[in-house]
């Protein structure tokens, strides 16, 4: 078996106010090893919690199926262990954190995960080493490490520290939350090159998103499109340009 | 049967010098939850408790003592106090200092001034020359005891004209005792005395504390306390700006885990013109911890362009956890810069999330959030060494706490 994330008939819900509120209904959804695969789907179809929810986001309870990762079961596992084991999510809208220094943060972020995966840590000089690599080859400058975490960042700059992160963690499975919004074509190119540096046999990934344009500079192996907390429909690269051009019409009517 | 038992008032009276604290400290006790100032931190808990004169220590004992509760003061100059009493042989003084005899003056409405003052013992009494600049010394008050014990000393620190001092001030123990010293400041013209506070006491001691500052015209008195120890504890500033262009900072932070109680209590008062005053209080209180903040600032009649700015926060960690604030104004001037303001809250999911996300454990990003969160107040002090010994401690209090 080539599965390396397997999600069967999961469902999640919130509380709204007291009410509970479905919004993942028996979701399926396979992405085998070295595969990128894409989900695009209307406002309130539940992308940003299928997102949540693998990477371990405690507001949603997960009433019902499952999700593993190379054969863990990654609901029963911590943030934390789960990123150890390899998922990344990139954020849609990372949180600000004032008095949290960005190299200090990262550097804990690395070393945690090393920690966790039995590797040495890497000492002050070692890890400004890695670090300095990586910001060239994204081209941001040192300048941004010494600030705080993603505190008056430009949404540009908010973007290109999820990828930095995500180069210095080497997940496995990364998740990128609309990555795209709000960037111009220069970062989307940057962000989509920290995507498909680290393509290969290794590494899957998950690309949410609204629009074509990511997909113009990555490559999906496959293409889902999600409605009412399900995968109504997947297909090749070609269904994204059918929906850039015709809209989710199509789809929501043949599951009507 | 009243009069046979153990009270801490009985006990202070058996052991009062006479004089007017003493017939204050007769006639109105201990400040109970109806005196105003005293409403967040009644020290009613203290009444069934005898507090008794402590035992002298020996050199070699007061070394020991010295090495395992404040290591941090062993390289410096420094006067050492244990059990109420000076140890000469662990003193030393740089050049340009003098030991005088220390008279804090008693301040009659204010309860920790009385009871130092009824029991007082002499405690530091320093005097820097005009234009002399002492660098730091340490000023280091142990108490050791297996019954309740009680410490009362009285310090007084004066800078002539243009003087420089930072006063690195650490309070420790074992054991349950009350420690209660009063700290006397007068701060001349141009002079500037940097005050830093370590309070970490034994977790069964009490510690009431009272500074009582004078700054003349373009001095400064540039405080920061660390409040880590003690199950009650109040640290009470008065702070007098007396001439022009003079400043006074009054920062602190409050870190409290189990049941412990923190207060600090702050009046500063702009009496002339051009004075600034600063205060960035931060609490953080896990479990069933009490924090109080009690700030005001009075701005006399005279005291135009005042620029005055206090902030307390606090970082509740528990369900528990309680903060007390009450933030003052007072001004009798029409042209002055005065703000303050006081917020709560808990740990931000989002933000917690977002460190565990990068497979940062939990407790670890809790850290790290809980440091961000100190990180405006502990940056204001300037001097690296005891910025760096600040950092160590609280480093060593989040290490140590209680675990939830």
């Amino acid at each position: 078996m080539n599965d390396f994330l397997k999600i069967s008939g999961l469902c999640a819900q919130i509380d709204d106010n007291g009410t509970p509120k479905e919004i993942l209904r028996g979701l399926d959804l396979d992405i085998p090893k070295g595969e990128i695969h894409a989900i695009m789907g209307p406002n309130g179809s539940g992308k940003s919690t299928l997102s949540y929810v693998l990477a371990g986001r405690d507001d949603y309870e997960v009433t019902g199926g499952s999700a593993t990762f190379d054969g863990a079961d990654l609901l029963a596992l911590e943030p934390e262990e789960r990123a150890a084991l390899g998922v990344f999510l990139a954020f849609q809208a990372p949180v600000e954190l004032p008095g949290v220094n960005n190299a200090n943060f990262l550097r804990t972020a690395v070393n945690a995960v090393r920690r966790a995966r039995e590797e040495p840590e890497l000492d002050a000089v070692g890890f400004l080493k890695a670090v300095r690599a990586e910001t060239k080859h994204l081209h941001m400058s040192d300048e941004m490490l010494k600030r705080n975490v993603n505190v008056g960042f430009s949404g540009g700059e908010k973007k290109r520290n999820e990828v930095l992160q995500m180069r210095m963690l080497r997940p496995r499975f990364a998740i990128l939350d609309e990555t795209d919004s709000g960037l111009d074509i220069d970062a989307l190119r940057i962000v989509a090159e920290g995507v498909n540096s680290l393509r290969g046999p290794d590494f899957s990934a998950l690309i949410i998103t609204h629009h074509q344009r990511l997909l113009d500079y990555i490559q999906p192996d496959r293409v889902h499109v999600m409605a009412k907390g399900q995968i109504i429909h997947s297909g090749g690269a070609e269904v994204a340009l059918a929906l850039e051009a015709q809209g989710y019409q199509q789809y929501l009517e043949a599951v009507a | 049967m009243s009069g046979a038992e153990i009270s801490a008032l009985g006990s202070f009276m058996a052991r009062a010098h006479e004089g007017q604290a003493r017939t204050l400290l007769e006639q109105q006790g201990l400040p109970g939850r109806r005196l105003e100032a005293w409403r967040y931190t009644p020290l009613r808990a203290l009444e069934t408790t005898g507090f008794a004169a402590p035992a002298p220590v020996a050199p070699d004992e007061a070394r020991a003592l010295l090495a395992r509760l404040a290591p941090e003061a062993d390289a410096s100059h420094r006067v050492v106090f244990v059990n109420g009493a000076l140890v000469p042989e662990l003193t030393s003084l740089p050049e340009g200092v003098r030991l005088v005899a220390a008279d804090a003056p008693l301040v009659a409405d204010r309860p920790i001034s009385v009871l130092n003052t009824a029991l007082a013992q002499p405690g530091l009494g320093l005097h820097v020359s005009a234009g002399a600049d002492a660098g730091q010394i340490a000023l280091v008050a142990l108490v050791t005891g297996d019954a309740p014990v009680s410490t009362h000393l009285a310090h007084q620190v004066t800078l002539e004209a243009d003087a420089r001092l930072t006063l690195l001030d650490i309070q420790s123990g074992e054991g349950p005792y009350l420690a209660n010293p009063v700290l006397g400041v007068r701060v001349a013209e141009g002079a500037r005395l940097t005050h830093l506070r370590v309070q970490q006491d034994s977790q069964d001691a009490v510690n009431l504390a009272f500074v009582n500052a004078d700054v003349s015209s373009r001095g400064l008195y540039d405080s920061f306390t660390l409040t880590l120890g003690a199950r009650l504890s109040r640290h009470e500033v008065l702070a007098h700006l007396g001439g022009s262009n003079a400043a006074v900072h009054v920062n602190a932070a409050q870190l409290l885990a189990g049941n412990r109680h923190a207060d600090l209590t702050s009046v500063i008062r702009h009496a002339a013109p051009d004075c600034i005053s600063r205060q960035t209080v931060k609490n953080v209180i896990m479990e069933g911890g009490h924090g109080v903040f009690q700030g005001k600032i009075h701005v006399d009649r005279i005291a135009q362009k005042t620029d005055g700015y206090q902030m307390n926060q606090a970082l509740l960690l528990s369900e528990r956890a309680q903060i007390d604030s009450k933030p003052e104004l007072e001004i009798y001037a029409d042209d002055v810069k005065c703000s303050h303001g006081a917020t709560v809250g808990a740990l931000d999911d989002e933000q917690l999330f977002y460190l565990r996300a990068r497979g940062i454990p939990h407790d670890e990003a809790r850290a790290m959030l809980v440091r961000a969160f100190l990180l405006d107040a502990l940056s204001l002090v300037q001097d690296e060494t005891a910025s760096a010994l600040l950092d160590r401690r609280v480093e060593t209090w989040w290490q140590k706490r209680d675990p939830e």
